[in-house]
């Protein structure tokens, strides 16, 4: 009864984060704001989520299996995130070169 | 859902699919570029897994049919490879047109 | 099962992406709501008890579609034109769309409620097979044929692809030759995911006698892991003349073409006994994964042409 008014609070928390990363996606200006407000808010969500249904997974193994996950996709998410801001780096650079030769 | 008419989920996502197969036969069909129907065309492709996929979980109670999800997932590496095929024609065609503007 | 609001939500979801990935203006933008709506989709089959298609879906849908046709934008450009169209073309699609959508529609809800379905029948042989995993007896033994000739087709989808190599692209390597930074987070992105990626492949290979997973579920991860060391530039995709890579490609379609007519002196073409039939479906798994990642992977490269001077 306990761990699932946790759980409940976890998600809930997770999906806060969530929905304020999805905003900021949303209604920030240029890519790496959209950026900062994704990956930040996205990965303390997922975080929050996986930590709620871990409680639920009822076995430790299955637990493991979730964190494994959360894991791999913040590890993914860091890598497209440099990669992401990394070409819109390159491409305002470009941009930039192209005004000033004009 | 307290209030709401009782819909089996086989036919939520039966119908999901029909639509699905009408969008990507919209989208293969409408004027557009070589790519968006290539697109297009696995989107109807995933129209009608999803609507196989559906009819075969009508009782819930024994399972999925593991013979529709069989033929799914074969279905999927052939769209695939039918996917790669396309983008390889599709790529030599413009090299082959771009030859012939600059020979012109 | 009833549906419930997630359900519907999930559909809505599915066909709003589609609808952004058909009519959305800009072909970029187009391919990324097409890759959200794969992963939607293998959420679709999870909650349909589809577990093995969702495995598949995700990595083949979302994943290698994706980058095919990522791939495909990067290299078209703005050269991908539309061909001059008659008046009225969009009034066409958009009737034979809808028309079509609606036929389909009206024959999904006429269905009855309760389909017979195989899965009676399947559970009832399922000793018989082999394995455990009900998909998986019906992909490599009551309907092996299938994917025979499947594992054949991919094969001849790559015949194909490279038969459009150009003239001076021939015996050279497959793909673009990319340019990723010595060192850089794409490059260490590359050598981490194999440790793990190689590990979640091969179980899901051997998982697929038992429980959900097998040589097309686990041959898609190992896929994914080869074609992102090689977007890293960490290995180079072999030449497509390798004696090696040929034997490869071949070995998956010739392993289970001899092991089905081996079945001939058991009584007919493509039947394993029962006693035989665990380490046969299992021979036959895994050197069909082996050849369908590489498959994939040259399929996802692409033709092979000459390296830039």
């Amino acid at each position: 009864m306990i761990l699932d008014a946790i759980t409940m609070v976890l998600t809930l928390g997770g999906l806060a984060f969530f929905a304020a990363g999805t905003l900021g996606l949303l209604r920030f200006p240029d890519t790496h704001s959209r950026l900062h407000a994704l990956t930040k808010a996205d990965n303390l969500g997922l975080g929050l989520i996986v930590l709620g249904l871990a409680l639920q997974a009822g076995t430790p193994g299955n637990a493991i299996k979730l964190v494994l996950i959360w894991a791999l996709a913040m590890i993914a998410a860091g890598t497209t995130a440099q990669l992401i801001a990394r070409s819109a780096l390159v491409s305002n650079l470009r941009k930039d070169d192209g005004d000033r030769t004009r | 859902m307290g209030g709401d008419p009782i819909i089996a989920s086989w036919l939520v996502y039966g119908c999901c699919g029909a639509v699905l197969v009408g969008l990507g036969l919209f989208g293969f069909m409408r004027p557009t570029t070589t790519l968006r129907r290539v697109l297009a065309f696995n989107i109807v492709g995933s129209g009608i897994f999803l609507l196989f996929g559906a009819t075969g979980y009508r009782v819930p109670s024994t399972g999925a049919d593991p013979v529709p999800q069989a033929l799914i997932i074969t279905g999927i590496v052939v769209a695939l490879a039918a996917t790669a095929l396309a983008v390889a024609l599709m790529l030599a065609l413009a090299r082959v047109s771009a030859g012939r503007d600059e020979d012109a | 099962m009833i549906a419930s609001g997630f359900d519907i939500t999930v559909c809505v979801l599915l066909c709003l992406c589609a609808l952004a990935a058909v009519t959305g203006r800009d072909t970029f933008r187009a391919i990324v709501f097409f890759i959200v709506y794969g992963l939607l989709i293998s959420v679709a089959w999870l909650r349909i008890d589809a577990i093995d298609v969702a495995l598949a879906e995700a990595a083949i849908g979302a994943g290698l579609t994706g980058v095919l046709l990522l791939g495909a934008f990067g290299q078209m450009g703005s050269a991908d034109t539309m061909a001059r169209e008659p008046r009225g073309a969009v009034l066409i699609a958009l009737v034979a769309g809808a028309g079509i959508g609606a036929a389909v529609l009206f024959a999904v809800q006429g269905l009855p409620p309760e389909g017979a379905g195989l899965t009676a029948e399947v559970l009832a042989q399922l000793e018989a097979s082999g394995v455990g995993n009900p998909v998986t007896a019906v992909l490599l033994n009551f309907r092996g044929y299938d994917t025979l000739l499947e594992s054949i087709v991919l094969l001849v989808a790559l015949i194909g692809v490279w038969s459009v190599a150009s003239e001076t692209g021939w015996g050279e390597r497959p793909g673009i030759v990319h340019h990723a930074r010595a060192g850089g987070t794409l490059q260490s992105f590359g050598r981490f995911l194999p440790a793990i990626g190689l590990v979640i492949g091969a179980y899901i290979v051997w998982a697929g006698s038992s429980g959900p997973g097998g040589a097309f579920q686990g041959g898609t991860v190992l896929a994914a892991v080869a074609i992102l060391t090689i977007l890293a530039g960490l290995v180079d995709a072999p030449r497509v003349t390798t004696r090696w890579l040929r034997w490869a490609l071949v070995m998956g379609p010739g392993v289970f073409l001899g092991v089905a007519l081996l079945g001939l002196f058991g009584g007919a073409f493509l039947v394993f006994p029962q006693a035989v039939a665990y380490p046969a479906i299992v021979a036959i798994e895994i050197v069909l994964t082996a050849s369908i990642a590489l498959t994939l992977v040259l399929l996802v490269l692409g033709p092979p042409r000459e390296a830039p001077q």
